[in-house]
């Protein structure tokens, strides 16, 4: 079965996990907005009594970005790009529609809970694990749904071998399973005594120990949650776009299995100048640098598959959002083992450069490849072009120069940050007391700030082009086979 | 030879599951008991410093705080002595940070007071001009869950073996009280006046008196003992 047009696929499950995508992408968003506003003018801090502090939103903002944006826009393209790369629709199994249904509805209620204790103050405070043992639990539930409708599908398929997108599906579930279950494991502490507050719980880890196993989970959720299903996408949509194949397939191997193999060691590079042994820090660091390897082992086999079609790049600017996407990732690659070389993590550690670089590629890579593929798959579900090609490459620069904005100010204030913390003067004694490192980075906030702004009118841009495609697009007789119709 | 692999999705499931669990394997695991291991002196949590903790992570503090002094010589100038493996061996979760926007708090208690931090807490700019940390008003009014407290110490006690109710370091008396429910509440209670007694907020040493323990109270106990 050559031609995917002859099967009938079922967008509802990945219509819903699309309407999710945008509205969380929206409130993550925005809160990023408020707090980068909130450090540059501390007053707004004020404005909703102790709900509307930093320190409650921070959570709120990375949980949002992280577990509402991205994985609802993982699951989206799950449940479009699986069924057509295993030549196999949905519509065909009645308990796989089920079972993405009850996986959509146990997924929408967790972020809803983890948005309402997180305000209440409820976290383990442990970094993108903040939800408590209830939700914890939750979490496990709607991955294994999610698992069941992976391999369910897989066990249904069509097509003999899997395709490239499915092995980075596949390494998602698998290893964010195991690192949410070993990272979470905690005792509830109102079953051991009978009392106090029924939500608590204590962790399995006590000081170092914790740190390790906290670090392990914390970079490697960005490995699996902001790496690999990101990845998955591009390996899908770039060559559906544009027509060309992917550039080597051997590459593709290779920059897969680097990655799986190396990319858990790097966790270590959180915790260079801690009390975890040397030889961990060490391995962390190096195996970071190592990783540069299949990381952009990855990203040149996806530039490289546009070799000879770089026009594209003028007439259509869905190309311009995928090409973008992996250079902010080759950037974001080797920003990263750079951050991890000792002496470098001595300055960049503990200061804004590290958010920074979080940033360029979260919002370069991570949220540019998710609107993309999202703008891909508009026509082909609802059936419709995409309503407005102006606003689309509106966005595309608007958002383009918040990044910039945000990256280039989150790495001078980090450098300048790190530099006068540790200035002596000719007596030897400290320089800078504290605070006169914190009043001189007034500026570089102002500009993040302003530059997260663009890129949030931008993000409302996308919602509203996605919106109108949705209900007002003109209508496709038939499903465009590459390039996504956009109206002039 | 991974092509086999890719028309076989268990054994594709099975080999990634072993690449990606091997780092795991190796790293995290090993010194596991050794890195747990306290250092002399270091003692666990009283009932009301653990009821700051939770304060502490309710509000995250550690977004913008840190509490680990790196081995460098601008920082054991700025901080103290840096940070020791043991020191942190009754820290659930540990509470290191990823990004310092104030200064660390590793060793707070050596040099700030109770009335300093009762100023920064309700108006940081006060005590830190320039500051840019939220003021946290509601701390003053809002009561500390000493229940949950209690509920964590006795689960540590009983699953982990922390060492409450016990001579650590051999003086013939026990370091760290804790007792049944009614005792370690008493004692916190107890713990707290000592602490109101030091602050200037009337309402707080009212509501101590009156036998109750507002937040901040708990948050200065707790950020008092980390030395």
């Amino acid at each position: 079965m050559q031609d995917g047009a002859r099967i009938e696929y079922d967008y509802s499950i990945a219509k819903l996990f699309t309407f999710a995508t945008i509205l969380f992408g929206i409130i993550g968003l925005t809160l990023g907005v408020v707090l980068a506003f909130q450090l540059a003018f501390p007053e707004l801090n004020h404005l909703a009594g102790e709900y509307g502090t930093f320190s409650r939103l921070r959570p709120l903002h990375t949980n949002g970005v992280a577990f509402g944006f991205t994985l609802s826009g993982i699951f989206a393209t799950w449940y479009y790009v699986g069924q057509r790369v295993l030549k196999v629709s949905l519509k065909e199994s009645p308990f796989l529609l089920a079972i993405g249904k009850l996986h959509f509805i146990v997924y929408f209620i967790t972020i809803l809970l983890a948005v309402v204790t997180l305000f209440a103050g409820i976290t383990t405070s442990k970094e993108y694990a903040e939800l408590e043992w209830p939700l914890d639990i939750l979490i496990v539930v709607f991955w294994v749904l999610w698992g069941i409708g992976i391999f369910g599908l897989i066990g249904i398929r069509r097509e003999r071998t899997l395709y490239i997108s499915i092995w980075y599906y596949i390494a998602c579930f698998i290893a964010v399973a195991m690192l949410h279950l070993f990272n979470s494991l905690e005792v509830p502490t109102m079953l051991v005594s009978g009392y106090g507050s029924w939500i608590h719980s204590v962790s399995m880890y006590a000081g170092s120990n914790d740190a390790l196993v906290q670090w392990w989970y914390g970079h490697n959720a960005v490995a699996f949650v902001f790496t690999t299903p990101i990845i998955a996408m591009i390996y899908y949509f770039l060559p559906k776009e544009s027509g060309q194949n992917v550039y080597s397939y051997k590459l593709s191997i290779l920059a897969f299995w680097g990655l799986m193999f190396v990319y858990l060691w790097a966790g270590g590079h959180h915790l260079v100048y801690s009390t975890v042994p040397d030889w961990m820090q060490t391995m962390g660091s190096v195996m970071s640098v190592v990783l540069i390897l299949p990381s952009w082992g990855s990203a040149i086999n996806m530039l490289l598959t546009m070799k000879g079609e770089w026009q594209q790049l003028q007439t259509n600017t869905l190309i311009k959002f995928m090409v973008l996407a992996s250079t902010f990732y080759m950037l974001s690659t080797i920003e990263g083992p750079i951050q991890s070389i000792k002496s470098v993590n001595a300055i960049a550690h503990f200061t804004d450069w590290i958010p920074g670089h979080v940033h360029d590629g979260v919002l370069g890579w991570v949220v540019f490849m998710i609107m993309a593929a999202l703008f891909h798959m508009a026509p082909r579900m609802y059936g419709r072009e995409i309503y407005s090609k102006s606003l689309l490459d509106t966005q595309f620069w608007l958002q383009t120069t918040g990044i910039v904005l945000y990256f280039t100010s989150m790495w001078i204030a980090g450098i300048t940050q790190g530099m006068m913390w540790r200035a002596y003067d000719e007596y030897g004694s400290l320089v800078y007391s504290f605070i006169d490192t914190v009043t001189v980075l007034h500026p570089y906030y102002t500009i993040r700030a302003v530059g997260g702004l663009l890129y949030l009118i931008g993000f409302f841009m996308f919602a509203y082009n996605m919106y109108k495609t949705a209900t007002a697009g003109r209508v496709l007789d038939k499903e465009p086979v590459n390039a996504s119709p956009v109206a002039a | 030879m991974f092509h086999w692999f890719e028309q076989r999705p268990f054994f594709f499931s099975v080999l990634l599951f072993i690449f990606v669990a091997f780092a795991g394997i190796v790293e995290v695991i090993p010194d596991f008991a050794k890195q747990s291991r306290p250092t002399v002196g270091t003692k666990p949590y009283s009932l009301l410093e653990l009821a700051g903790r939770h304060v502490y992570i309710k509000d995250s503090c550690n977004a913008c705080h840190s509490q680990l002094i790196r081995p460098f010589k601008s920082e054991t100038d700025r901080y103290g002595m840096y940070s020791l493996s043991g020191e942190y061996a009754y820290d659930r979760p540990f509470l290191w940070g990823s990004k310092r926007t104030g200064p660390d708090l590793m060793r707070v208690g050596n040099y700030r007071t109770t009335d300093w931090h009762e100023n920064h807490m309700l108006e940081p700019a006060s005590v830190v001009p320039g500051s840019i940390m939220p003021a946290y008003p509601h701390m003053f009014t809002n009561m500390a869950d000493l229940d949950t407290a209690y509920a964590e110490a006795f689960t540590v006690k009983t699953v982990f073996n922390t060492p409450y109710d016990i001579d650590l370091d051999g003086d013939g008396k026990v370091d760290v009280e804790l007792g049944d429910y009614e005792t370690a509440i008493a004692k916190a209670k107890e713990e707290a006046k000592a602490i109101a007694a030091d602050m200037k907020n009337q309402a707080v040493k009212d509501a101590v008196a009156n036998g109750q323990v507002p937040q901040i109270v708990a948050l200065i106990a707790y950020l008092n003992s980390l030395k």
